[in-house]
């Protein structure tokens, strides 16, 4: 394999890693177009987490190559990614909020760090705002993350990583550890997220409903609320990790119609 | 056998390099003065009155453990040159370093270890900041700066607690004496070395920190393990360096 197609956002071309001589992922090999959405399932430790973490560039492919945005990034150094990171945005499964900043100053964050070009008090504070309103948590600029509960923390992480408008987004199991409300909640964000920006869309999950959300709905701006999408015209597609291999990748119709019965537990609906 | 040596040897390897990059950090931008600042008033500020208590007292106890010796041999009038000496050349350093240890090497620890385990530090470089510049370099480098400034305080702390016991308290010698006595022992040799110690130990203290907190795994029992750690592994490197260096004085 070569480089990747243009319109490929991120591709892992036979990525492996290993820990102290033990293997956690094995001949990882999948791409993502542009304004597609891939949903990474799989039993816990079979390394969803660990291939967000090599597409931002947190740790290192012990083999293989990884594509981002056309480019080769596998060998890059940390100032390298930072160029790269800038045109992702990122929650991750806590939120990863910075606890002794307030929620102004978390969204604000990526503003006024990544790599681009300086924008004005005003403008950041605009886009802080509006960012927040997106999330409709406008009213809890001053507040720490440590006064907010469990969904309105994701709330403010998908807030972060939406706030720049990057090209792709990673989502990491953005419902853990949340009741069946404020879940969908959640979903229904990353989908307004997703189809507002036309972002490319990751996501890790354990919960089929999270996948199936992604997959069958679509955010409308008129109506400003999720309706089913049009059967067919889903661009979301599955995979299922076990023990740091892939053993599915396909479209809805290949993942419901998969014998395996691993890749059945996921599936089942 | 291997296997025994492979952690050590794998913990030194990665100490070293967060050194290396701390001290590579020093000279990339962006500089994070407020940062730095602002550990400076932790660590400054909020160990005065510790390392002030320490000074007072280990000065004091000095002068009371020397008064027998001093009296047995009728060199009562020495006491404030053997305060002076000790405090300046060891106990002051010494002392502060341990406070500082237990103080800021475990709250580092604690600090970057509960930011580590929460996913912060790889927000944080995920949104396009190098933990080592925001996190390390401004602890290392107030550490520094602060360390030598409490030493200083420590050791003139020390002299005033050894003039306390010495002078008012047990009546060894004239006041006038003490002081002119401690003046005339201190040589450009002792000063160099009292503050040779504490910018060797700040390093050290901090980058020991800061280690153990940005190597955290394992939730909060993991930054109890990280804080421990670090707060032993500081003290003991403390005790090897003021020999280390003291050794290398005496030589001078």
């Amino acid at each position: 394999m070569g480089s990747p197609a243009s319109d490929t956002v991120l591709a892992f071309e036979d990525v492996c890693l290993s820990f102290g001589g033990e293997c956690v992922l094995d001949g990882i090999t999948f791409s993502v177009a542009r304004g597609e959405t891939l949903v990474i399932q799989g039993a816990a430790a079979s390394g969803k987490t660990l291939i967000l973490k090599l597409s931002l560039g947190l740790i290192r492919p012990t083999r293989g190559r990884i594509f981002l945005f056309g480019e080769d990034v596998t060998g890059y150094s940390d100032p390298q990614w930072n160029d790269i990171r800038a045109r992702i945005g990122v929650l991750f499964q806590e939120g990863g909020l910075f606890d002794s900043l307030t929620v102004e100053e978390n969204v604000a964050y990526p503003l006024l760090n990544q790599k681009r070009e300086p924008l004005g008090e005003e403008e950041v504070r605009r886009r802080v705002q509006e960012s927040l309103d997106f999330v409709e948590l406008g009213h809890t600029l001053d507040k720490l993350p440590s006064e907010l509960s469990g969904g309105m923390r994701r709330r403010v992480g998908i807030a972060r990583a939406i706030v720049t408008q990057p090209e792709l987004l990673l989502y990491d199991s953005p419902t853990a550890g949340l009741d069946p409300i404020t879940a969908t909640t959640i979903m229904a964000l990353i989908v307004k997220g997703r189809d507002v920006h036309h972002a490319t869309t990751v996501m890790v999950t354990h919960r089929h409903q999270d996948g199936e959300i992604l997959e069958r709905y679509r955010y409308d701006p008129a109506l400003g609320r999720l309706v089913p999408a049009e059967p067919g015209a889903t661009r979301t597609r599955y995979m299922v990790l076990r023990e740091g291999r892939i053993v599915f990748l396909g479209t809805p119709a290949e993942f419901d119609a998969c014998k395996d019965p691993y890749v059945a537990k996921f599936a089942s609906r | 056998m291997l296997d025994i040596l492979k952690r050590p040897v794998y913990t030194f390897q990665e100490f070293i390099l967060l050194s290396l990059a701390t001290i590579r950090g020093v000279f990339r931008k962006p500089a994070y003065w407020g940062d730095t600042v602002i550990q400076m008033d932790l660590i400054g500020v909020g160990s005065l009155p510790v390392v002030s208590l320490t000074g007072f007292f280990s000065g004091a106890v000095m002068a009371l453990q020397m008064a027998r010796a001093l009296q047995t041999y009728g060199a009562t009038s020495q006491v404030g040159k053997i305060v002076a000496i000790t405090m300046v050349r060891e106990m002051g350093p010494v002392l502060t370093a341990l406070m500082v240890a237990g103080r800021n090497s475990s709250g580092m620890a604690s600090e970057l270890g509960s930011m580590k385990v929460t996913e912060q530090i790889d927000a944080m470089r995920a949104l396009g900041t190098d933990p080592v510049l925001k996190l390390v370099k401004p602890r290392v480098l107030a550490t520094a700066i602060v360390l030598p400034l409490l030493t200083i305080l420590a050791d003139f702390l020390g002299l005033v607690g050894g003039w306390v016991v010495a002078c008012v308290l047990l009546q060894l010698t004239p006041g006038a004496q003490y002081w002119d006595t401690a003046w005339r022992a201190i040589e450009y040799n002792d000063i160099a070395q009292g503050l040779i110690k504490p910018f060797c130990f700040a390093i050290v203290l901090s980058l020991v920190g800061c280690y153990y907190g940005m190597q955290t795994t394992g939730g909060t029992q993991g930054v109890g393990r990280s804080t421990t750690q670090a707060v032993v592994v500081a003290s003991v490197w403390v005790v090897i360096l003021t020999f280390i260096i003291g050794r290398i004085f005496t030589r001078l």
